[in-house]
């Protein structure tokens, strides 16, 4: 995906979230996973704002789930930046964002995470890539793009596009 | 000649008279030749040592009566022989203190059966309490020739002055050797008072507790004509002030430990006990005056200060831990290859002079020649070895040399005739 | 912070402290919470060896423990009959040998838990050993610095009172010199060390000459039983000369703050309505001592910081 298709997703995912959310746009809180969904986070909330300009501004916030992970112990494990969620979440509808899924842990680790800020009325998921390989039964609601990959391979997604590598050992 | 027990060939015979290539032939515990081709029933080979007469050990902490879980007369003694000594004189701040002629009896039995000579030490004062003398002319009548309250200094001046005083009196020659330590000044100190103490927080002992007694003592020694010692002697102010009294004509003898040679208070950031010891372990610049004063002469002697610690005690926390190091099987090695003096310096250090000193010349320090007594250590001055804790006499296990490359060992030890050490092996 | 055990502030360097300052953010952030709890580690195991008596710094240790969800056990050996003259080694043995993965150390010799590293796998941490280091004190105090004034480096700071017992003193310099900061020791010398030839810091005995120059004054406390041991004639001297009075804290700057590790001796090193004043920030240190301590518990069992980087799946 280059730029353009990275835009277009996120503009084709806000427009579903207006339409899934009908009427109920005020409870929404978009809340992007550190590092890497945190700017997509911000993307979207833009987006989502530009849509629907009469409503009030979305409220948002970013959360670093490192603590939360089931590999703490594994692998070196460190959190990355300081987790700033400014409103309780009870009976909000949260909107957490990501730029890829892949087993599906780190938003497992996610929801724990978020349950310590409050009970929302429901969590919903968006990631700008869909990769494959779950371990987890975790799905997401809205995809930016489905892209198959092999285990080893890299998925890098910014605001400029998406890319796939090769692991570097 | 009578049937020789023993020979020892192919060494070189070095002793106060000098150096030559000889055998020595010994039997019933004396020498009974000395000189090239001897043969005899039993041999030790020496080839490629030095014969020289058995070391002579101003300073060790035997333990008996009172902790022998640490050391007992026979095993500290067989530690000694594995270093060379056939003479160790015993501190006496065992439990109970040697203050009475029944301990002092009890030490000299204990050291009948031992590896080389035990001489008990014994206290200056009652229980090493610093009020009252103990019975000298009883004690010295027993045989006793050197008095010490060491563990700790005495403390009271004027006690000092007439104990050297009455010493000048008796019937025996006697020495009073002094551990220099002014508690006030010390006390709650458990290393060096320096740049160490300062940085890792640990209360520190500063040069000056040592060197206060050691000027009272020089004056208290000008004052009453006695015969002073002082004991493992750690700072540049202190040989200083020996040296300067000697210059003066002032009769004083001192001797030096083999870690304050070679040791500093650096090795205390590792917080292991086993580098705590009283004196403490110095800076540099001690370590480098106090070498310098062992060369030039204003130190008589080496002696060990060898204190023997159960584990437990070694692993208390350092501030609670007893003082004091392992020694005797270490302390020849030591002066040869830290302090680099020749051979015949080490020995006058480590036999002759502590002998007369401790007025055991007429059977210890040489001259290895006939018809005297058969006290003989045998040193390879080449051979290298690694310090392994583990291999030692000593019941304890607190030595500050584990893993350390020296240069030099004793290989036999005769005492008495009879071959104690042979190859570094204790023989019972 | 590489290796297992936090010992000794000196043993970390700038890179080591600010690692652990930066990770305290997070922390920071999380004991803000209405439920301040993070499952970082879970299942893990911090025995407290406490052979002095200390509730602050334990609770502290505590709650930073738990808030991480790990497990607490309390050896409180100062008041406990049952452990008394039994050796150390054969206590924190014992321990390990219940399946600990943290001994968390105080004691009033130092060197003591450098010893305890020699017996036990356990991870080590030094909550005061003698006189000689208190890290996470020294960690919350540079933390506490950094966040009421920016930042460490470029800081004159004051450190004012009995440096020569003090662990405390001896980890702030470490620390605050190694962050960059001026340090300068205020004492009669009596209270000093014997050696500063390389210590980084300067010494004075004159406060009134220091006080208008620095960011901060850091009080250490001042204990009673110096007296006894003639090294100051009395505590009103002390406090005439060195104590952080009315007067005195008028000579400060604006945004100079005031810091003391605690329990203050109100009346002594520090007047009691200069310690309630908004520029003492003794309360600050306190909380942020908590944070602190969960960084460092999480960097040292959880983080995993030390192990090979394999594959990191999302």
């Amino acid at each position: 995906m280059d730029r353009e298709d990275v835009h277009r997703a996120l503009r084709r995912m806000a427009h579903e979230i207006i339409e899934r959310n009908e009427g109920r746009l005020g409870e929404v809180v978009v809340i992007g996973l550190q590092t890497g969904g945190a700017p997509m986070a911000e993307a979207l909330v833009a987006a989502l704002e530009e849509i629907d300009e009469a409503s009030a501004p979305i409220d948002k916030g970013t959360i670093d789930v490192a603590l939360y992970r089931d590999d703490i112990g594994l692998r070196p494990v460190m959190p990355e930046e300081v987790t700033e969620i400014p409103v309780d979440l009870t009976e909000r509808i949260v909107v957490l964002v990501d730029d890829v899924l892949f087993t599906g842990r780190t938003i497992r680790a996610a929801l724990d995470a978020l349950t310590d800020f409050g009970r929302p009325r429901s969590v919903q998921l968006a990631v700008i890539v869909d990769r494959g390989h779950r371990e987890l039964p975790i799905r997401p609601d809205y995809v930016g793009k489905n892209l198959p990959t092999r285990r080893d391979e890299v998925v890098d997604v910014s605001i400029d596009g998406v890319e796939l590598g090769e692991m570097v050992k | 000649m009578p049937d020789v027990d023993l020979v020892i060939r192919g060494g070189t015979v070095v002793d106060a008279a000098g150096s030559r290539r000889a055998d020595v032939a010994v039997a019933d515990g004396v020498i009974v030749a000395v000189g090239e081709g001897l043969r005899g029933d039993r041999e030790l080979d020496a080839g490629g040592c030095i014969v020289g007469p058995g070391l002579v050990d101003l300073h060790a902490h035997l333990r008996e009566p009172g902790k022998e879980e640490a050391e007992t007369v026979e095993t500290g003694s067989r530690a000694a022989a594995r270093g060379g000594f056939t003479a160790v004189v015993a501190m006496p701040n065992t439990t109970p203190a040697i203050d009475s002629a029944s301990v002092v009896r009890e030490v000299q039995t204990l050291g009948r059966e031992a590896l080389c000579a035990v001489h008990p030490a014994a206290a200056l004062t009652v229980g090493r309490a610093g009020e009252q003398l103990t019975p000298m002319a009883e004690l010295a009548d027993l045989g006793v020739r050197l008095f010490t309250d060491d563990g700790n200094g005495v403390q009271d001046d004027r006690l000092m002055r007439r104990a050297m005083e009455y010493a000048t009196g008796l019937a025996h020659d006697v020495v009073l050797a002094q551990h220099c330590e002014i508690e006030a000044l010390a006390e709650g100190g458990h290393m060096h008072e320096g740049a160490w103490s300062s940085r890792l927080g640990i209360p520190g002992i500063p040069a000056a507790a040592e060197e206060v007694m050691v000027a009272r003592d020089l004056a208290l020694a000008r004052l009453t004509g006695a015969r002073v010692h002082f004991q493992h002697m750690s700072t540049a102010g202190s040989v200083d002030l020996i040296g300067k009294a000697k210059a003066a004509g002032t009769r004083v003898t001192a001797e030096v430990a083999p870690h304050h040679l070679t040791l500093t208070d650096a090795e205390v950031a590792s917080f292991d006990p086993v580098f705590k010891v009283n004196p403490p372990l110095r800076e540099q610049s001690d370590v480098d005056a106090v070498r310098a004063a062992l060369v030039d002469g204003t130190l008589d002697a080496v002696a060990t200060d060898h204190a023997p610690h159960t584990q437990e005690d070694k692993e208390k926390p350092f501030d609670s831990a007893p003082p004091g190091m392992l020694g005797l099987e270490y302390a020849l090695a030591i002066v040869l290859t830290e302090v680099g003096v020749p051979i015949e310096q080490a020995l006058a250090v480590l036999s002759w002079q502590p002998a007369a000193i401790a007025r055991l010349s007429d059977e210890h320090g040489g001259p290895i020649v006939e018809g005297r007594p058969a006290n003989l250590c045998v040193i390879d001055p080449t051979a290298e070895w690694t310090v392994d804790p583990a291999d030692s006499a000593s019941r304890s296990r607190n030595n500050p040399y584990a893993g350390r490359k020296l240069t030099g060992r004793v290989r036999h030890t005769v005492y008495r005739g009879e071959p104690v050490v042979i190859d570094t092996e204790a023989q019972r | 912070m590489s290796g297992q055990h936090l010992l000794s502030v000196a043993d970390l360097g700038a890179d080591g402290i600010d690692e652990i300052l930066q990770l305290t953010d997070t922390f920071v952030e999380v004991s803000a919470r209405p439920i301040a709890r993070v499952p970082a580690l879970r299942g893990k195991t911090v025995a407290f060896c406490f052979y002095e008596d200390s509730t602050r710094t334990r609770v502290s240790f505590e709650t930073a423990a738990k808030r991480l969800s790990a497990d607490t056990v309390n050896f409180s050996i100062a008041t406990s009959s049952v452990n008394k003259g039994e050796s150390v080694r054969d206590t924190v043995e014992t321990i390990c040998a219940m399946g600990v993965d943290a001994l968390i150390v105080r004691h009033r010799s130092a060197g003591v838990p450098w010893q305890i590293t020699r017996w036990v796998d356990a991870t080590v941490i030094n909550a005061g050993d003698g006189g000689h280091e208190h890290p996470t004190q020294a960690l919350l105090d540079a933390y506490t610095i950094r966040q009421e004034l920016g930042s460490v480096e470029g800081r004159k700071i004051a450190i004012v009172g009995d440096v020569a017992h003090s662990r405390v003193a001896r980890s702030n310099v470490a620390a605050f010199t190694a962050l960059g900061a001026e340090v300068t020791l205020v004492a009669p010398p009596t209270l000093l060390p014997p050696r500063l030839d390389d210590w980084p810091v300067e010494v004075s005995s004159d406060l009134d000459a220091v006080l208008p120059k620095v960011d901060v004054v850091y009080l250490l406390r001042m204990q009673k039983e110096r007296m006894t041991e003639s090294l100051i004639p009395s505590l009103r001297e002390y406090t005439a000369g060195y104590g952080l009075t009315r007067r005195r804290v008028d000579l400060l700057a604006d945004d100079a703050v005031v810091m003391h590790p605690g329990p203050m001796n109100r009346g002594v090193e520090i007047a009691a309505e200069v310690a309630d004043l908004p520029r003492a920030v003794v309360t600050n240190q306190v909380r942020n001592g908590v944070a602190v301590r969960m960084a460092v518990l999480y960097l040292l069992l959880g983080s995993g910081v030390d192990l090979k980087p394999e594959v990191v799946g999302a």
